[in-house]
């Protein structure tokens, strides 16, 4: 017979699983945990800043290695302050589970100091979620919770624990196996059969992958599809990196700031082969106008995902690693000549227009010196807004995980601590955060928890001292009224960082800002590195809200 | 129960159709499939729950029009972990009709 309290026993389960680092913050109703915590010999604390940077570390460390990783809070605001960075990893399927403490068992429902209904709250952006009633259940729910984080279409979830059930004593004869993801579903094989039979009788084949092929680390079985079927490919934003961008078939990016010849190629394509990906409407545009010609065929895990924005000819479910080996052996080897040759000449008709590549002071400029000035190894995060399209345009991704945007929520204040979990979970890796300057001060705190593990980020912050995405969106929609989106004050960063006591480079300064930008880039430990961006600077081309993708502005 | 979070799609004229649910009974549940509905502004139009033989299991019948975003709703309600199944009925179907005499 085994005894120990729930907070002891939820520590065994999470370093049985293998759990080595949580990030999080304490508070009252989750100290029994915190207790137990200070006694592991395996699982390392990161103290986090703000309940939301711990929550981003642990989806940084998650969007590295692919495996669930955790995260703490306490009850009430220390919960709520969670719940963003919880709805992110929900919209871009980021296994992660959160462990929230709550007021004891009798005094849920009573108001009680720091009580907030964390687990209604998150119902509509976990994938599952669980409010635990005694220290025996968590033999079942913490196994589960993992299980459930990695399986099928990976996603968070949230585990609401009283502080009761954590001081609570329980005995059991065992320890649960941990957790393991469940099969994945078994495939039609008619289905692969007549996909491949698409696929062999396509003139104008376009293949079309999203982030499910890196959640099931599919992305060779993509490029070896590609090339036996001579499938010229395009990747949504979270699939960036999945095919290298220079490999002969890629087409970049597609959607709302991809190439024009890239969202022409799928205008004109007579098949699409859609992959982990689930016709978002910043990468095709007016659905109903995306790839007018094309029958599709469409592979995914989740069969919520099937025929939900445009029907597919030929709909399979399955993890698409597993369909995409049963579909290879199936599909002929094309060369397409015809269809490639055009697909080059609407490449170099209409290719992406980087102006000032050789600028190191300019937004294409500054991504492309970065990214000379280190390998692929290194780990590219972003926040969002104009200098997150710009890196998605401009950096030469070449393997899956290299980049971790968040792409279906949106959230700014995620690069910082996204890239301090990424550090976290690959420190041998240079991690580069792209920022911009209303970004960056949303989650500007975890500069002090980068600054205490020393890790080897470098932030390149792009500052146009301004919201600059809704300054362009104002500026080319608006009629030019221009309103909250300009900053009046311009707070010094290199001195906040300095404050933090992070060095900084200044790039505007530099006498030699090539020479200035490697060096920061390869010295170890955090950095600041900042340059101004001319708010004038507009990310194109653009496919106005609304607009089919084929009725792009600008580039 | 149901709040209208987003227009609703014009629904009647639609057929009715009768949902039957086997889930696990625990106090989370009901909440997990409502809020699915009324996210999605999908009105309920009927709903009964009861426990089955087996405690642990409870049987939700729900009564909803047959829009064209019905196939996905039955999809995401399958999505739900505690939900074990879900089956379709015609608006023939005499749960709801039998249960009508406790309110006219
Ligand atoms: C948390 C959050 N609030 C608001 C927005 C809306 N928004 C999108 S981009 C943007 C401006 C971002 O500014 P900055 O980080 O400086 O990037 P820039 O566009 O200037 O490169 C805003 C306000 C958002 N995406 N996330
Ligand atoms: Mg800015």
């Amino acid at each position: 017979m085994i005894q120990m309290t729930g907070a002891e026993l939820i520590l065994r389960l999470l370093e049985r699983q293998g759990i080595r680092t949580v990030a999080g913050i304490p508070g009252g109703a989750i100290l029994p945990l915190y207790d137990a915590l200070s006694n592991s010999k395996l699982i390392r604390h990161v103290l986090a800043r703000h309940e939301q940077g711990a929550g981003f570390i642990a989806q940084g460390m998650a969007r590295v290695s692919g495996r669930p990783e955790v995260c703490f809070a306490s009850s009430g605001p220390g919960a709520t302050n969670l719940v963003t960075a919880i709805a992110d990893a929900h919209l871009d399927s980021i296994p992660m589970v959160a462990i929230t403490g709550q007021v004891p068992l009798s005094m849920i429902g009573t108001d009680a100091f720091q009580e907030a209904d964390i687990y209604g709250m998150t119902v509509p952006v976990t994938k599952h979620n669980f409010l635990v009633r005694s220290a025996a259940e968590l033999l079942e729910v913490i196994p589960d919770a993992f299980r459930l984080a990695m399986s099928g279409r990976p996603g968070p979830v949230l585990i609401d624990i009283p502080k009761d059930v954590q001081t609570q004593v329980v005995s059991f004869d065992a320890f649960p196996l941990p957790a393991i993801p469940d099969a994945a579903p078994a495939s039609d094989p008619d289905a692969i059969e007549e996909a491949a039979r698409l696929i062999n009788a396509a003139e104008r084949p376009v293949l079309y992958v999203g982030g499910g092929v890196i959640h099931s680390g599919a992305a060779q079985q993509i490029v070896m599809l590609a090339e036996r079927a001579g499938l010229p490919t395009t990747m949504t934003l979270m699939a960036l990196g999945v095919m290298p961008i220079d490999h002969p078939l890629s087409l970049g990016m597609l959607g709302m700031h991809g190439a024009r010849y890239t969202n022409f190629i799928l205008e004109e394509s007579d098949l699409l082969i859609c992959v982990g990906a689930r016709f978002d409407d910043r990468a095709i545009g007016k659905a109903a106008q995306f790839c007018p010609r094309a029958k599709i065929v469409h592979i995914d895990i989740d069969p919520s995902e099937l025929h939900k924005i445009r029907n597919a000819h030929v709909a399979i479910n399955g993890d698409v690693g597993v369909v995409l080996d049963a579909l290879l052996p199936r599909v002929n080897i094309r060369l397409r000549k015809r269809w490639l040759s055009h697909v080059g000449s609407l490449k170099s008709r209409f290719p992406l227009h980087m102006p000032r590549l050789e600028d190191p002071r300019s937004p294409y400029g500054l991504v492309q010196a970065v990214a000379c000035a280190v390998s692929d190894e290194a780990v590219v995060t972003t926040d969002v807004g104009q200098h997150q399209m710009w890196v998605a345009q401009a950096y030469p991704f070449r393997r899956p995980r290299q980049w971790l945007t968040s792409g279906g929520f949106g959230t700014m204040g995620f690069g910082l601590p996204v890239a301090v979990g990424a550090a976290l979970a690959a420190p041998a890796r240079t991690v580069i955060c792209f920022t911009g300057d209303g970004s960056f001060k949303m989650n500007i705190q975890e500069l002090a928890t980068l600054a205490e593990e020393g890790l080897n980020v470098k932030i390149v912050l792009m500052n146009n001292n301004s919201l600059g995405l809704v300054y362009q969106q104002q500026s080319l929609f608006y009629g030019k009224r221009v309103f909250a989106s300009k900053y009046q004050g311009a707070p010094d960063f290199l001195k906040i960082a300095g404050g933090f006591g992070i060095d900084g480079v200044d790039l505007d300064t530099a006498r030699n800002p090539r020479a200035a930008l490697a060096q920061a880039l390869n010295a170890p430990g955090p950095c600041l590195i900042h340059a101004s961006i001319d708010r004038e600077e507009f990310v194109y081309p653009m496919v106005p809200p609304g607009g089919a993708n084929t009725e792009m502005i600008g580039g | 129960m149901i709040e209208q979070v987003a227009e609703p799609l014009q629904q009647s004229g639609f057929a009715k159709v009768v949902l039957e649910l086997e889930v696990n009974n625990h106090p989370g549940v009901m909440s997990h499939i409502c809020n699915l509905f009324a996210r999605r502004a999908f009105n309920v139009e009927g709903i009964l729950c009861m426990p089955l033989s087996d405690p642990r299991r409870s049987r939700i019948w729900l009564l909803v029009f047959e829009d064209q975003r019905l196939e996905q709703m039955v999809l995401q309600v399958e999505k739900l972990v505690d939900v074990l199944s879900v089956r379709r009925h015609g608006a023939e179907h005499e749960v709801f009709e039998r249960l009508e005499k406790f309110f006219y």
